[in-house]
């Protein structure tokens, strides 16, 4: 098997004495869809920020494309190819739409104007309203641009902290199918996700982390499958 | 009813005055706006940060005059500006580097920052008396009018004259290209955005690559160059006393939270908002009110000009009651 | 607040070594005569009541801060009401003035307080569009009443025997008494402008303070009825007896020359340890009561609701009105000061209020004393007075060594002159300093 784009293995740490990571492993192939589900209080957020490198790991490696990472600042891995869209404070409010993608670029030094074509092709609704103030959007709306944002600078991989969180069904399906679309592009997705269900439904491969370990992992749909994970996790 | 001398008597003696006072207030609270959005403390050290810069643009000029260089009918002190400017930015980009930079990677809180700027603001107030010394300076030089009294009533006919004085016309020409250049810079460049990014969102600003010590070092720079023009236009439509530049803390500061700390339109709105304010309400209306028909027993005169400053403090409490967040929603924090 | 690299286990020594430190001080300048000090224990002594005084307005300063948070701006203005006390109950009834305007005065100030009253209720009770437009007109209405009261009266009293009075002069009571009435005047502004700033974030209360304080002083400036403005009021009454009926007392002459000291110093010292022994029960009574309150149930809440608001008002402490009860009483520790310091001077020029002075030096008091802690703020006040006033003597010899080798001409001259203003830079650097390395002050908080 071809060595995975994303490898996180064996971390362990926390934001201060106590860890809440204990040997959690994630493996994101290209274009392949991951996500990270699990009870609250797992650490799947926690994971996610390890892999961005927002907190200090006791034991663990990340490598990127065969790189090892482990050692660097989150801005540098962005400069790596790593895209990252937090669950709140994910936009510039008093900004507009297009300064908000113009500031997602920040760190391009090349013509980035394609880039952004190509993000409002990907988010029509968005792309309508491009000279407002991105903070006066609707929530769905924000969350677009939110990632529309970190795709400024060609990430190879777009990790997504609950995406979905506080949207309503309806936003929740539009957005998955954005996030399908980015996949399709190429990028690598790693996900947070409460909506356990419908998002397993679009994952690639699923991981379902239990007080900061792996316990299941598998594809998408084995998992939706498997009757205890079923049980547990996705209310039957 | 003489509406013609009603309204020139309302230019001369309100509106031209509070316009030009006005400007200088929204340069001032430009200035203390940006720190307090950006740098997220409101600074006290402003107004002696004027005070210093125009000490320093006074000796520029004072030196230029001794060397016989001069601008014609207008001041000196302009050509000393930039220098002025420039001299005082390394001074408050040392204060930068020296107190607040230590605070801010220890994420202290903004009462912190608050403290730590009176003790700036001490050192600054020394520094002034030093290179200027206490006492009152004229430094302007040039023509002193535009439209005088006489040629106006000589012109016009009118009983009421109207003075338009160099400094007034400086005053609003300076600020309005000061207001362009400032307001181009934040919406259109690389730079202004990302001072506006990191203003609105400090995480996903560094997330995105955004140097913070650049950012605190351009707006230093910027407040600095807004305060000592402020200053220096002020000095030359009055006259330099380096007190004067303490109390005036007090309007802009009233100014830039009318407006909403944090938002520059709204700095610009407020300073003009507080400075009619003060003059109307401290203006003896009486001639006025004789020119429109009125025969009125008093002044009327609504407070004497020596509680200006009240008039600032109670759309401050006004607007802390009312509406903290200011007229263009800035931030509260 | 900050953390601190100052070692716990020092602290308890801390405070007698500093206390130490300045007695030595002080005994040097009563009786060392060099280029550093005069030798001159009247010197010694004035800068010690000042000293005092400025320790009780730290104290004030400190129970806001330390207690509460509370970065007050306008302790200039506190102080400038305290001041008023004496003025207005100590100072001799002027003939006339009274009758000329006194109780249309009065009349005034109700008419003024009740707009305020009436206005608030009205905004509070009336239906929403409706009060829009009833609070303004009210607010209007009782201004336009006010002023059709108060401006003949007071011009009246202006009036009345201008060139040495013009104002509505005092109750003549003995000045003691008037003390606790300063006090009580900055408590009662304190109360109007906390009732409306706190609550605010911290520097939205630090810039209303600095409003409120540049006001009370320009009234003061201006309502010559009132103090006499820029004219200065001269005459306020002390509660110790004047040097010249020492002089011409038979028995204290004798004592002095039993003493070897000639009678002009020694009246002159007798005076100042008389003030300086009241002033200093009324610190240590200050103290006592402020560290009984710390230790207290209430001195707990204190400092529960400051060290963690959020935890505090979960559970239920109104944060606000316990904010409240604070800066009143805090500035009312400021007004007794004020009080003290006009008795001691015998007069009350507004001119002299000058916030730079009051208010921020005494904040550099409170931090190099160690913010929430009492004895700190004192000794931090008493040290750093004496050094502020030294400093214009020290200034001038270290700038006359440092300019030295500079040959005589514009620059050696104008920076010997500026010599003076060095303090504010030392005060600056002091303040700068101290937050930055010592944090927690002199003596840290308990």
């Amino acid at each position: 098997m071809a060595e995975p784009y994303l490898s996180a293995t064996a971390m362990r740490g926390g934001y201060g004495k106590a860890d809440i990571l204990n040997g959690c492993t994630l493996n994101v192939d290209k274009g392949q869809i991951a996500v990270i589900v699990g009870p609250n209080g797992a650490g799947k957020s926690t994971a996610m920020k390890a892999v961005f490198g927002m907190l200090n790991l006791r034991e663990g490696a990340v490598t990127l494309g065969g790189e090892d990472i482990t050692r660097l600042t989150p801005q540098e891995r962005v400069h790596k190819g790593m895209g990252f869209v937090p669950q709140t404070h994910n936009i510039f409010p008093t900004l507009t739409v297009e300064e908000n993608l113009e500031m997602g670029a920040f760190i391009r030094e090349d013509d980035y104007r394609e880039t952004m074509e190509q993000v409002y092709h990907l988010f029509p609704a968005v792309a309508d309203k491009r000279n407002q103030n991105a903070g006066e959007l609707s929530g769905g709306q924000r969350q677009q641009v939110a990632v529309g944002r970190a795709l400024m600078t060609r990430p190879q991989l777009l990790m997504l902290d609950e995406p979905t969180a506080g949207v309503s069904p309806i936003v929740m399906d539009e957005l998955f199918d954005r996030i399908i679309e980015v996949a399709r592009t190429g990028i690598s997705i790693l996900m947070v996700e409460q909506n356990a269900r419908q998002a397993l439904e679009i994952a690639d491969i699923g991981y379902v982390l239990v007080q900061g370990a792996n316990r299941y992992t598998d594809s998408g749909k084995a998992l939706m499958a498997d009757p205890e994970v079923r049980r547990t996790f996705l209310g039957g | 009813m003489d509406i013609l001398n009603a309204i020139v008597a309302i230019l001369n003696f309100v509106v031209i005055p509070a316009a030009a006072y006005g400007a200088q207030l929204a340069l001032g609270a430009l200035g203390v706006t940006l720190i307090y959005g950006i740098l997220r403390f409101s600074n006290f050290a402003h107004g002696d940060t004027m005070a210093f810069g125009t000490g320093l643009v006074i000796l520029v000029t004072w030196a230029l005059q001794a060397m016989g260089i001069s601008l014609g009918p207008l001041p000196t002190a302009l050509l000393a500006l930039p220098i002025g400017i420039a001299l005082a930015s390394v001074f408050v980009l040392g204060t930068d580097r020296a107190v607040y930079r230590f605070y801010r990677r220890k994420k202290s809180e903004p009462i912190i920052f608050v403290m730590a700027s009176v003790g700036v603001m001490f050192i600054m107030n020394g520094l002034t008396r030093l290179i200027v010394g206490v006492d009152e300076i004229r430094f302007d030089d040039g023509a002193r009018f535009l439209i005088n009294v006489q040629d106006f009533k000589a012109w016009t006919g009118l009983a009421e004259g109207l003075a338009f004085r160099v400094s007034q016309a400086i005053t609003l020409v300076v600020t309005a290209l000061a207001c362009w250049a400032l307001f181009r810079f934040l919406n259109r460049s690389r730079s202004g955005k990302a001072m506006r990014a990191y203003a609105d969102n400090e995480d996903l600003a560094l997330l995105s690559g955004i140097d913070p010590e650049r950012i605190v070092r351009l707006t230093w720079i910027i407040a600095t160059a807004l305060a000592v023009t402020a200053g220096t236009l002020y000095g030359l439509d009055k006259s330099f006393k380096a007190f004067n530049y303490f109390q005036i803390l007090l309007p802009i500061f009233a100014a830039a939270i009318v407006g909403g700390l944090g938002s520059p339109l709204g700095a610009v709105a407020g300073g003009f908002i507080v400075a009619f304010s003060e003059v109307a309400v401290t203006y003896p209306w009486k001639k006025i009110a004789t020119y429109l028909g009125f025969q009125p027993e008093g002044l009327l005169q609504l407070l004497s000009t020596e509680y200006k400053f009240a008039v600032s403090f109670v759309i401050l409490i006004v607007v802390l009651l009312f509406r903290p967040t200011g007229l263009f929603r800035g931030k509260a924090y | 607040m900050s953390n601190t690299r100052q070692a716990e286990a020092s602290s308890r020594w801390r405070a007698p070594v500093i206390f130490l430190l300045i007695v030595a001080l002080f005994v040097l300048e009563g009786t060392t005569r060099n280029a550093l000090f005069s030798g001159s224990w009247n010197s010694a002594l004035a800068i010690l009541n000042m000293g005092l005084i400025s320790a009780v307005m730290a104290l004030g300063v400190n129970m806001q801060w330390g207690y509460a948070g509370l970065f007050n701006a306008g302790v200039v203005g506190f102080l400038a009401l305290g001041a008023l006390g004496p003025v207005v109950i100590s100072t001799a009834p002027v003939q006339g003035a009274w009758a000329a305007g006194g109780p249309r005065v009065l009349l005034a100030l109700v008419v003024g307080l009740g707009t305020l009253a009436v206005a608030t209720q009205v905004w509070k009770r009336v239906r929403e569009p409706f009060n829009f437009i009833a609070m303004p007109a009210i607010l209007i209405l009782g201004f336009v009443l006010y002023r059709m009261v108060f401006d003949p009266a007071v011009m009246a009293i202006e009036a009345n025997n201008s060139a040495s009075a013009g104002n509505i002069g005092g109750l003549g009571l003995p000045v003691l008494l008037a003390w606790p009435v300063g006090a009580l005047f900055a408590a009662a502004a304190a109360w109007g402008i906390g009732k409306v700033a706190l609550g605010l974030r911290s520097d939205y209360l630090a810039i209303a303070t600095l409003g409120i304080g540049e006001i009370i002083v320009a009234v003061l400036r201006n309502e010559e009825w009132l103090a006499r403005g820029v004219k200065n009021m001269s005459g306020i009454p002390r509660p110790v007896p004047y040097e010249l009926d020492l002089q011409n007392d038979p028995d204290f002459v004798a004592r002095a020359a039993h003493w070897g000291v000639d009678i002009a110093t020694a009246s002159g010292i007798w005076v100042k340890l008389m003030y300086a022994g009241l002033f200093g029960l009324v610190l240590l009574a200050l103290i006592l009561l402020a560290e009984l309150a710390l230790k207290s149930p209430w001195g707990r809440m204190m400092r529960a609701i400051r060290d963690n608001e959020t935890a505090a008002s979960a559970m239920g402490k109104n944060i606000k009105g316990r904010h409240l009860q604070i800066f009143v009483i805090g500035s009312a520790v400021i007004g007794l000061a004020g009080a003290m310091m006009v008795t001691l001077d015998g007069l009350l020029s507004p001119g002299g209020f000058n916030p730079l002075r009051y208010t921020f030096l005494v904040w550099v008091m409170v931090i190099v004393g160690g913010s929430g802690n009492n004895w700190g703020s004192v000794l931090g006040a008493v040290l750093i007075w004496f050094l502020w006033i030294k400093a214009e003597v020290w200034g001038p010899e270290l700038m006359n060594l440092v300019t030295m080798p500079l040959p005589d001409g514009a620059l050696r001259q104008h920076l010997l002159e500026s010599a003076p203003h060095m303090r504010f830079i030392a005060m600056g650097l002091v303040l700068l300093l101290v937050l930055r390395f010592a944090p927690r002050g002199l003596v840290p908080e308990k």
